[in-house]
């Protein structure tokens, strides 16, 4: 098989139980999204580890470069001040 | 000619439609660490794990009517070929890909309409396990039907080989929707299905698939008959026996 004749890949979300959020869990390797669906029900929930799933296609996510890291990440690290633990609650204001 | 009492009736009932479960449950086993990919080896394996699930509770109902003490094993591993009163269609060999889809679509659009009519039956257990089975056989059936129409609206030669697995795999389906003397029996009380009714929903089900997928139906009726009524089997069935029971045949009441 050639790349090109291979199957697209697919990101897997599952949402484990009602009020949670879909979590990234894997990927399948589909012709379209209808069986990329059915993969991921065979491939990833067999032991009951979800209600319901979303596929997307692998292509379609935009990622962070790695060699970015230092300029999209770093310069937060030192604004202590955007964490809500950095300021002290007014005796007033009672338990929060 | 002895009278078939009422329990052998269902006894028989039972085991032949474990029997369907337990054949084509271990074909699609043979599909382990063949798949063309990992996710179809999980598809496959997961039908094959239903389908020998429901063998297992119709052989221990089965075991429990007759009381004489048997198991489930006794039913899958300790009976002879002419015992086994599965479909045809289920022992016939994978083949390809192609030959793998058509059988498991033609079987599991029977069982998704077998089943609904099981749990109407007035046995309450039969109708339980119809139940279970039902909701295990309407995946069969999507996973099959997407397949069979990606292959059939595939390419040429997708097309050309799927159409050629229908055409030969078609003179085993008429057997699903012959009765045997157990079912006529175990009609009269409400008990069995009357499977020559399922056939008109039946093609209508397969035509519609077949449809989509750009394959033509095939007009040929000769159905090849024999294993669900006398336990006459193809020539590959021996090899199934003799693959699946050989751990119990060579070291007997084994366990693990």
């Amino acid at each position: 098989m050639t790349n090109e004749q291979e199957w697209p890949l697919w990101e897997v979300f599952i949402r484990s139980k009602a009020g949670l959020d879909h979590k990234h869990c894997g990927s399948v390797h589909a012709s379209d999204a209808e069986m990329a669906m059915e993969s991921a029900r065979d491939v990833y929930t067999r032991r009951s580890e979800g209600i319901s799933i979303w596929v997307v296609p692998s292509n379609a996510i935009t990622a962070s470069k790695p060699e970015d890291k230092e300029s999209l990440f770093e310069p937060a690290d030192d604004k202590i001040y955007r964490h809500p633990t950095f300021y002290d609650i007014p005796k007033g204001a009672g338990k929060m | 000619m002895t009278e078939l009492s009422k329990q052998k009736a269902l006894v028989q009932y039972a085991a032949q439609i474990g029997d369907n479960g337990l054949i084509i449950g271990h074909r699609m086993s043979e599909w382990c660490f063949r798949a063309p990919s990992i996710e179809m080896e999980m598809a496959l394996m997961n039908c094959a794990l239903d389908l020998i699930g429901q063998a297992r509770e119709l052989y221990t109902y089965a075991a429990t009517t007759q009381g004489e003490g048997k198991t489930e094993d006794d039913f899958a591993y300790l009976r002879d070929e002419q015992d086994f009163r599965n479909a045809l269609l289920t022992e016939v060999p994978n083949g390809d890909w192609g030959d793998t889809i058509v059988r498991l679509f033609f079987m599991s659009a029977y069982n998704k309409l077998f089943f609904t009519a099981l749990t109407s039956s007035k046995d309450s257990e039969l109708a339980a396990i119809g139940a279970k089975s039902l909701k295990e056989v309407t995946y069969h059936l999507r996973f099959s039907s997407e397949w069979l129409i990606r292959l059939g609206d595939g390419t040429e030669e997708s097309h050309t080989r799927v159409q050629n697995s229908i055409d030969s795999l078609w003179a085993y389906t008429g057997e699903l929707f012959t009765m045997t003397d157990a079912e006529n029996l175990l009609l009269e009380d409400g008990i069995a299905v009357d499977v020559t009714a399922l056939k008109a929903d039946w093609v209508t089900l397969v035509a519609q698939i077949l449809e989509q997928a750009t394959l033509t139906f095939p007009t040929n009726d000769w159905a090849q008959l024999g294993g669900k009524a006398k336990g006459q089997h193809t020539e590959h069935m021996g090899y199934i026996i003799t693959d699946m029971q050989y751990m119990q045949r060579r070291y007997p009441g084994c366990e693990w």
